[in-house]
């Protein structure tokens, strides 16, 4: 049987993403398969024919997917489905979307959010927050899965050259339409794929204690910037900065948890960190029981003095 | 228009929860149980749009043991008119709970469903989108903004990279994300009057949907712990460690 890896892209080129997905889809085994679902979408599918270990590439552009809409994916997906024993995709908001419509238009559960692979048909994932960790058995006969990708190792994008084939579109549903969307613009790394991270909570006060406390740190230290839900919430930075149970899950080289409680639900997201830097003020918070270092103290006067530090 | 909402009685989410020594699950005796923030949240916007005139009728659902009957009696408390149980004795799986909405929606007959992103003891995300497949309906996910206008309802998600505008066809499903309200407490007076408002109950031998999971849980097993850390003094100690001890800066 083969595996699908359906391709996470913006149509010019792929996101890291799927370069970790194809890790965990290689860990089955099996001849894979990419899907490029898009509009104008050449370039992210000769991306995908040259990651090294892929079969083939299936190619379906259509104005149809140029948003990525749920109803259309799900649609195109479950239509190839029955190919293929495996189907994987990255666990981000846009897999997260359209994966359990496919499954439950072909019938079947999906497993979401895996973080291990024991056999062809069990998997590890974490539930409660990552304070559990359930081993499931897939019976259905096709196995949708959803990747945690922190935890995969990326394939090397090059070194493959697959066949590209294109495929007819599944259509428009014309349930829904895409009217905008506002998305963050930075120029620093993407959250999920970046080494460092600085990351702040309530404690930094508004939105400019993220400008003058957070951004000449993570400047320094060519870092992406995180946030607790509390800092979110509040308004300080928008909502895709969010690490946690219901945000983003990072596991960075580094992650520098500044004015940051550590209520469960942010630890969630953060935990796997290889490092964690943790400074607050309260030495009792529970940040510092997963913090390798700590320092407690103002924030106001340690990050300054750290940014002045580092990289000097 | 009928809106319908769906909770799910969970682990309350500040108890910090334990895996029973066998390994067949988490411990839910004797646990602080509460709805699943992010049905809560559904429940609040399902008012709301009560209140401005949008819907005239709310309708809540749960599965579930005898006890989410409580949960449906907190959704009433803060508004719902009437509820829905299905009574189970094991937890149904994302897929088998959607048949069974599904089901119910076909009587039902909402112009909007609205339920959790994901509950908070599975993760799975799941629930929302398996029953707009279903249905055939369409979808909007992670939901920051819901507004109801000629047919269609407009919804803002929070999406990886920022924020998503999308306009879809009603009848559709809509699953909360966290910023989309704040929920309110019951008041007293309607906490009294939520115990007599009517619930419903259908089997699912009723509702002809099999259960039978297709997902075996093997076994649950602890987090690896992270090694405890140290408390540096100062930042040279901090920048010394970082740099020297675990090597991830220069």
């Amino acid at each position: 049987m083969a595996t699908l890896v359906i391709a996470e892209h913006d149509h010019k080129s792929l996101k890291p993403a799927t370069l970790n997905t194809l890790g965990a889809a290689a860990k089955l085994g099996q001849p894979i398969t990419v899907l490029v679902a898009g509009y104008q979408c050449e370039a992210a599918a000769k991306a995908a024919a040259t990651i090294s270990g892929v079969a083939e590439v299936l190619q379906a552009d259509d104005t149809a997917y140029h948003y990525f809409l749920a109803e259309n994916m799900a649609t195109l997906v479950a239509k190839i489905a029955p190919g293929y024993s495996h189907i994987l995709v990255p666990a981000t908001t846009t897999g997260r979307n359209f994966m359990p419509r496919a499954a439950a238009l072909c019938g079947c559960a999906q497993i979401s959010d895996i973080i291990g692979v024991e056999s062809a048909d069990t998997f590890r994932r974490p539930i409660y927050a990552g304070n559990a960790i359930a081993t499931v058995q897939a019976k259905d006969k096709i196995k949708f899965i959803t990747v945690r990708t922190t935890v995969f190792d990326p394939v090397p994008a090059i070194g493959g050259n697959a066949a590209i084939r294109k495929i007819d579109s599944a259509g428009d549903s014309g349930l829904s339409k895409f009217i905008n969307q506002e998305l963050s613009k930075s120029e620093r790394p993407e959250l999920t794929a970046a080494r460092i991270i600085v990351s702040g909570g309530r404690a930094l006060g508004s939105a400019d204690g993220f400008k003058q406390i957070i951004e000449p740190l993570a400047d320094k230290l060519h870092a992406a910037i995180g946030a607790s839900r509390a800092a979110v919430d509040a308004g300080y930075v928008p909502n895709d900065y969010q690490v946690g149970q219901t945000g983003k899950v990072v596991a960075p080289d580094l992650y520098i948890a500044i004015g940051i409680s550590g209520a469960i639900q942010h630890l969630a997201g953060m935990k796997d960190s290889k490092v964690i830097v943790a400074i607050n003020k309260d030495a009792d918070a529970p940040i510092f029981q997963v913090a390798d270092y700590g320092l407690v103290g103002d924030l106001f006067q340690i990050v300054p003095e750290l940014t002045k530090a580092v990289g000097s | 228009m009928k809106i319908l909402v769906t909770v799910k009685r969970v682990i309350d989410f500040n108890v910090k929860i334990r895996i029973k020594p066998d390994g067949s699950g988490v411990e839910t005796a004797n646990v602080k149980m509460a709805m699943n923030p992010f049905d809560e949240i559904a429940v609040e916007e399902a008012v709301r749009l009560k209140e401005k005139g949008v819907a005239t009728e709310t309708v809540v659902v749960s599965l579930g043991s005898t006890q989410a009957q409580e949960t449906l009696r907190t959704a009433m408390a803060m508004g719902i008119d009437r509820a829905i149980h299905v009574p189970l004795d094991t937890e149904a799986q994302s897929l088998g709970v959607a048949k069974i909405l599904a089901k119910i929606i076909e009587k039902e007959k909402p112009a909007l469903v609205i339920m959790g992103k994901q509950a908070i003891d599975n993760d799975s995300s799941q629930t929302g989108p398996m029953l707009a497949a279903l249905l055939g309906w369409p979808q909007g996910t992670f939901a920051s903004k819901v507004a109801v206008a000629d047919g269609k309802v407009t919804v803002t998600r929070e999406v990886d990279g920022g924020l998503e505008t999308l306009e879809l066809k009603l009848p559709a499903v809509v699953t909360t994300d966290l910023r989309l309200n704040e929920p309110r407490y019951a008041a007293l007076p309607n906490i009294m009057k939520a115990k007599k408002k009517p619930i419903e109950s259908f089997t699912p031998d009723q509702l002809g949907v099999d259960l039978a999971p297709t997902v075996m849980l093997l076994k649950v097993s602890e987090p690896a712990k992270r090694k405890s850390g140290i408390k540096v003094a100062d930042v040279a100690a901090l920048v010394d460690k970082l740099k020297n001890e675990a090597k991830v800066i220069s």
